[in-house]
């Protein structure tokens, strides 16, 4: 019976070890379930966990942003029409559009008591910028002389600091680029451009895990995967002083359960309502529904480069998108979260034209059919749209699909990437069959921001290849403008002018669609689509 | 059996049972002693099978199945494709037209679904009929190959068996399917086959390892008959058995599997039309349109329902310990 | 005994070597690049890209990758995530105890239910009780998990409003309850049909006769003799479903918003976080052995006439 001993022992050992963990499993969560419960004053959103540590020039996704613009606040922020607003910044002048001088806001002082000063910045921006330090926004500071110094092609940086950045005193930025930019200080508004504290570049790892910045609100806790925590900040000198005491950053693994939370009272603010939930919120929720527009565009894009767009006529392009019946899938299968677009920038942005004056983006089956004859049809009569099947858009691409090989007689086929890596390596190599999903959300709300980075020839986003001699030297005149609102016309004009080559069927602008729980008040929404959080107010 | 969660059945108690039930067969193909006779267990268990309820339930089931995934038009006149979001979108079902497009009502794309059930069909039965039988001649060839010849032979095939059934089916079926842009029914059915095999091979192995030392292998043996004739005429009928107990089993699981998987979104993908996909879809309309997400869950249900229940008849009628 | 375990130990070796290659090829051959796709659709920055992939060693052969990720693993470190840059083993370690709990719910729900409906209808075989245990087996191992998720939410959360949709507190059993029962549905139609053959097949053997003949209380024929004897079956197969229960959730933890294994690693398979997902299913592969080996070893507790040399 040695065997059956030995035997019953090994029983009694796994026992023991399952009935451990599991007590030790029960124990761990006693301690995180603590941070489950809200101080009072503080407001709750469902923020998910960041994709990367929190340095802001690290950050280019949501999640991380909303963290980031709490703790650390931007030179310039922007009103509902797109409008420039002082916030760090007491001014930011320019003669040249090449020189600038920024003028800082005295009084500031960072959360560890550090006081803000020009040095500040020029510190954080050369860090953020220095190729070593691998921060994935420093393509930023690609318009300040010195770039390549700090941040060259191959091989190590030839210096720490980028020549054009200058501290003249205590609260006097002055920065050089290489060329002029007339609209930089719209490029000041995102995250990059914030400052650090001193303490911040002795341990930079550590700061990513607990950042110091000069914002609203000061950091509390991360607990990772579950929970951001931060607290309005006492010795806050913008005029965006928070209204609430603190905002909680919480994480929810499914839209439905942060919609089930906010019904039950546990989470004040939610940024995105399932799709199951979609058709009955207003409903469920009353007033307390938001519904509304951000700066953000959806289109499809052929690539120029397919079979099918190769040399193609603008007029076939033309034809598809009045194929698309915009009103109707916007309603249904979208579920009212976009409006149809009229161009190819989404009101809200500075230099946004609502009417082209042209009837390109209007649904209208037979004319459609029409102008794709008169362009010569597609070759082989088919197409495809490539997109990344984990994000959300085959409903959509289906309807669309539908729409053009019913409309129009042209097979159309979705084409779905399991992932938006796997998406985003084919648009890379040149790869797409015919068209892709696109989306471009506004990084500042400047027209030129949805026409520059997207259609100029050789531009890093432009992953249909368009290239139009005629809009690139439209595009070139407004970045030499010696105005902002110089800029902002040739730019309108360049827009006017794509109408008639079609570098991209334009579909909707997108619409944020939430609510907020009963005890929470005055929730404002930016043009990003990020709510305002220093202005919720809890009741 | 790591397999055994989640939709991918593929059937992890089976393996057990048969642990009991590969003596047993093999025992009744060798107590037979009739090497020239080994149809007395199929023409037993053939007429066991037909007088077996749930065997002729299940194989009406399944004929009706097959002609769908064959015929789909004979079932239905409605296109799967054309949606009409203007008129249809969401529409309720109308259970008087019963066959009609309007049966089971319309989808988010403003789709016939009863069209869409009907030509879901033929996605689910290639992968349930590629998969077990790409795994039942694979994992019995490994299993026959490693339980026949013993020692190293059997130390490695058994070791290469226990890497691919280490990895939790599901999982490793997403990590496949992640790597292909293009995810067509083969290439869903290859996933499948790449980590289902191992089950099959164990079984066969403890199978033939059984048999070798029947009597009446012995006697070929020292006849000089030759290793190929051995395997193929005396050890491969007596061991298939088991085999077939497993492989019928399973392919219920294999359909259940594809549709897990394109209901995740990493299976089949649009424009293939699969029953997982319109859950996956329907989803989303389960507060508003129920129906949606009802009608291919319920299809997805009773098809594997139908291949398990032949999967229980089949292994009532050839292990007679079960009689 | 020693010297069975130790054997059986030696083996592990070459297969737990050949998954995580396995595994970790698979991830390497992923199309797209995770480092890249952190731009997503903006501008990227090549430079940059080359640094960051030095950084963590992504640019080197893939032998050497291997090894350094399989060393690595011995010195307790399964790598650093690409975008989070947070320890691999940090990640996994706050998605384990939400999983193990939740599998264990699951687990002791199917033992109990699953033996005790087996037992029942094992008695009764052939009766309508069994007949009835029988179709109801059948049923729950014919509808998916997908299929079983949403239709409990839709009936008990939605329409009778007697438990939460979704699991908001993985410490709250009461709403572990759902997910528990879906995850080991499937379990428990395997469980009660082992148990029931087990035992229909056992209550006519030798033994039992004799232990009715002497006289023994029922309780006790059924409860010691019956139920030891009959248990082999069950116990193979509960020892490698309690791995399965733990890595298998991927679709019952996203219906549910349980924070777990399975949607870590569904997320880092979107991501392509290779050194998550093998690490993971490295785990997975280790709890697996193991409980082949306990499985094995247990048999001897179970049926004396089995001994290991």
């Amino acid at each position: 019976m040695r065997g059956a001993k030995s035997a019953k022992w090994v029983v009694g050992a796994i026992v023991v070890a399952m009935a451990a963990t599991a007590c030790n499993g029960g124990g761990d969560s006693k301690s995180s379930s603590g941070s489950g419960g809200k101080p009072a004053g503080y407001v709750s959103v469902d923020v998910g966990e960041p994709q990367n540590p929190l340095y802001p020039t690290d950050t280019n996704e949501t999640l991380g942003h909303y963290v980031i613009t709490a703790l650390y606040s931007p030179l310039v922020k922007f009103d509902d029409k797109g409008k420039i607003l002082n916030v760090a910044a007491e001014s930011i002048t320019t003669e040249d559009s090449k020189t600038w001088t920024i003028k800082l806001k005295s009084g500031w002082t960072f959360h560890n008591g550090e006081k803000v000063t020009a040095q500040s910045y020029v510190d954080a921006w050369n860090w953020g910028a220095n190729i070593k330090n691998n921060q994935k926004n420093s393509l930023w500071f690609n318009d300040i002389k010195g770039y390549e110094d700090v941040h060259p092609e191959k091989g190590d940086p030839k210096s720490d600091k980028m020549s054009g950045l200058t501290a003249k005193d205590e609260l006097t930025l002055s920065v050089e680029l290489k060329n002029p930019v007339p609209y930089f200080q719209y490029k000041l508004g995102y995250v990059p451009f914030m400052p650090q504290p001193q303490a911040f570049f002795k341990d930079p790892k550590g700061f990513g895990q607990k950042p110091v910045g000069q914002g609203p609100y000061k950091f509390e806790k991360w607990d990772h995967k579950k929970l951001i925590q931060v607290a309005a900040y006492d010795g806050y000198k913008g005029d965006d002083k928070p209204k609430n005491k603190g905002v909680q950053f919480k994480q929810y693994s499914t839209v439905e359960a942060a919609y089930q939370e906010l019904m039950s009272g546990n989470l004040d603010l939610i940024r995105q309502i399932g799709p199951k939930d979609l058709p009955k919120y207003k409903s469920d929720l009353g007033d307390r529904a938001i519904d509304k527009p951000y700066a953000a565009v959806q289109s499809i894009v052929p690539a120029f480069y397919s079979e099918p767009f190769k040399g193609i006529d603008p007029k076939v392009i033309q034809g598809l998108s009045m194929a698309i019946d915009r009103q109707t899938i916007t309603k249904t299968v979208l579920n009212g979260t976009r409006t149809p677009a009229t161009s190819f920038t989404p009101p809200g942005v500075e230099g946004n034209q609502s009417d082209l004056g042209v009837d390109v983006f209007k649904f209208d089956p037979a004319k459609a059919k029409d102008l794709i004859k008169e362009g010569g049809g597609v070759p082989g009569n088919k197409i495809w749209i490539q997109f990344n099947g984990d994000g959300g858009h085959k409903e959509w691409i289906t309807a669309v699909c539908e729409n053009i090989r019913q409309n129009t007689g042209v097979e159309c086929l979705a084409d779905p990437k399991p992932d938006f890596q796997a998406d985003l390596d084919l648009r890379d190599q040149n790869k797409v069959k015919a068209m892709y999903r696109g989306g471009w959300v506004a990084d500042y709300p400047l027209n030129v921001n949805f026409m520059r980075e997207l259609y100029k020839t050789g531009a890093e986003a432009n992953s249909g290849r368009f290239s139009d001699k005629g809009i690139d030297e439209l595009m070139e005149k407004g970045d030499n403008a010696k105005t902002l609102e110089e800029s902002v016309k040739l730019y309108q004009e360049a827009e006017k002018a794509m109408v008639q080559k079609m570098p991209s069927i334009p579909l909707w602008n997108y619409r944020i669609n939430g609510g907020h729980s009963k005890t929470t008040d005055n929730v404002v929404v930016d043009y990003r689509g990020d709510y305002v959080m220093t202005e919720v107010t809890p009741k | 059996m790591p397999e055994a969660t989640e939709g991918a059945v593929v059937a992890g108690a089976a393996t057990e049972t048969t642990v009991s039930t590969v003596t047993t067969a093999g025992g009744a193909g060798g107590s037979g002693g009739s090497v020239g006779k080994p149809r007395s267990l199929w023409s037993d268990a053939w007429g066991d099978l037909r007088r077996n309820p749930l065997f002729v339930a299940s194989a009406v089931l399944i004929l009706l199945l097959l002609t769908m995934a064959c015929f789909p038009s004979l079932f239905t006149s409605a296109s799967p494709r054309n949606g009409d979001l203007t008129g249809a979108f969401l529409k309720e079902p109308e259970y008087g037209k019963v066959f009609s497009p309007e049966w089971l009502g319309y989808d988010g794309q403003g789709r016939s679904i009863w069209a869409r059930l009907v030509y879901g069909a033929r996605a689910s039965v290639i992968v349930g009929v590629v998969v077990t039988g790409t795994v039942t001649l694979f994992g019995g060839l490994v299993g026959m190959l490693a339980g026949y010849f013993g020692g190293w032979a059997d130390s490695l095939l058994s070791r290469l068996t226990d890497v691919f059934a280490g990895i939790p089916f599901l999982l490793g079926a997403m990590v496949v399917l992640t790597s292909f842009e293009v995810r067509t029914v083969w290439v869903v059915s290859a996933a499948l086959a790449v980590l289902g095999w191992t089950q099959i091979a164990r079984v066969m192995r403890g199978s033939v390892i059984s048999i070798k030392q029947q009597d009446y292998v012995m006697a070929a043996k020292a006849l000089g008959a030759g290793t190929g004739r051995i395997l193929l005429r005396h050890i491969l009928p007596n061991a298939v058995a088991p085999v077939i107990i497993v492989a019928t089993t399973a392919l219920g699981g294999y359909i259940a599997a594809e549709a897990t998987l394109s209901y995740l979104g990493i299976g089949l993908a649009d424009p293939a039309i699969s029953w997982g996909i319109d859950v996956s879809a329907g989803k989303d309309q389960l507060r508003n349109a129920p129906h949606v997400l009802l009608f291919p869950a319920l299809m997805v249900s009773i098809t594997v329902l139908a291949f398990i229940m032949l999967g229980d008849a089949v292994r009532n009628a050839l292990d007679p310990k079960l009689r | 005994m020693g010297r069975y375990v130790a054997r059986r130990l030696l083996q592990m070796i070459p297969v737990f070597i050949g998954s995580t290659l396995l595994i970790f090829l698979m991830m390497y051959a992923l199309p797209g690049d995770p480092v890249r796709a952190m731009w997503g659709e903006q501008a990227i920055d090549e430079a940059q890209i080359a640094s960051i992939k030095h950084d963590l060693g992504l640019d080197l052969p893939l032998w050497q990758q291997y090894w350094n990720y399989v060393s690595g693993l011995f010195q307790g470190d399964f790598g650093t995530q690409i975008a989070s840059q947070r320890p691999v083993a940090d990640v996994i370690a706050d998605a384990i105890p939400v999983t193990l709990r939740l599998a264990l719910f699951a687990f002791v729900f199917t033992v109990v239910v699953g033996i005790s409906l087996g037992v029942l209808a094992g008695l009764k075989a052939d009766r309508w009780l069994d007949k009835g245990v029988l179709f109801f087996t059948l049923l729950l191992v014919s509808v998916p998990s997908f299929v079983l998720g949403y239709l409990f939410q839709f009936i008990f959360a939605m329409k009778l409003g007697w438990l939460t949709p979704t699991v908001q507190n993985s410490e709250d059993f009461g709403q572990l309850f759902m997910p528990a029962i879906v995850l080991g549905s499937l379990s428990l139609a395997y469980v009660t049909r082992l148990t029931r053959t087990s035992i229909a097949e056992n209550k006519r053997a030798d033994y039992i006769r004799t232990a009715v003949a002497k006289g023994l209380p029922r309780r006790r024929v059924v409860g010691i003799h019956l139920l030891r004897n009959s248990m082999i079956p069950v116990v193979t197969f509960l020892g490698t479903d309690l791995g399965a229960l733990l890595g298998g959730a991927v679709v019952t933890e996203g219906i549910f918003n349980v924070q777990g294994i399975g949607r870590e690693i569904y997320e880092a398979l979107n991501r392509h976080e290779g050194s998550t997902v093998v690490g993971i299913v490295t785990l997975l592969v280790i709890v697996y052995l193991c409980a082949s080996l306990i499985v094995d070893l247990l048999y001897a507790v179970l049926d004396p006439r089995i001994r290991y040399a």
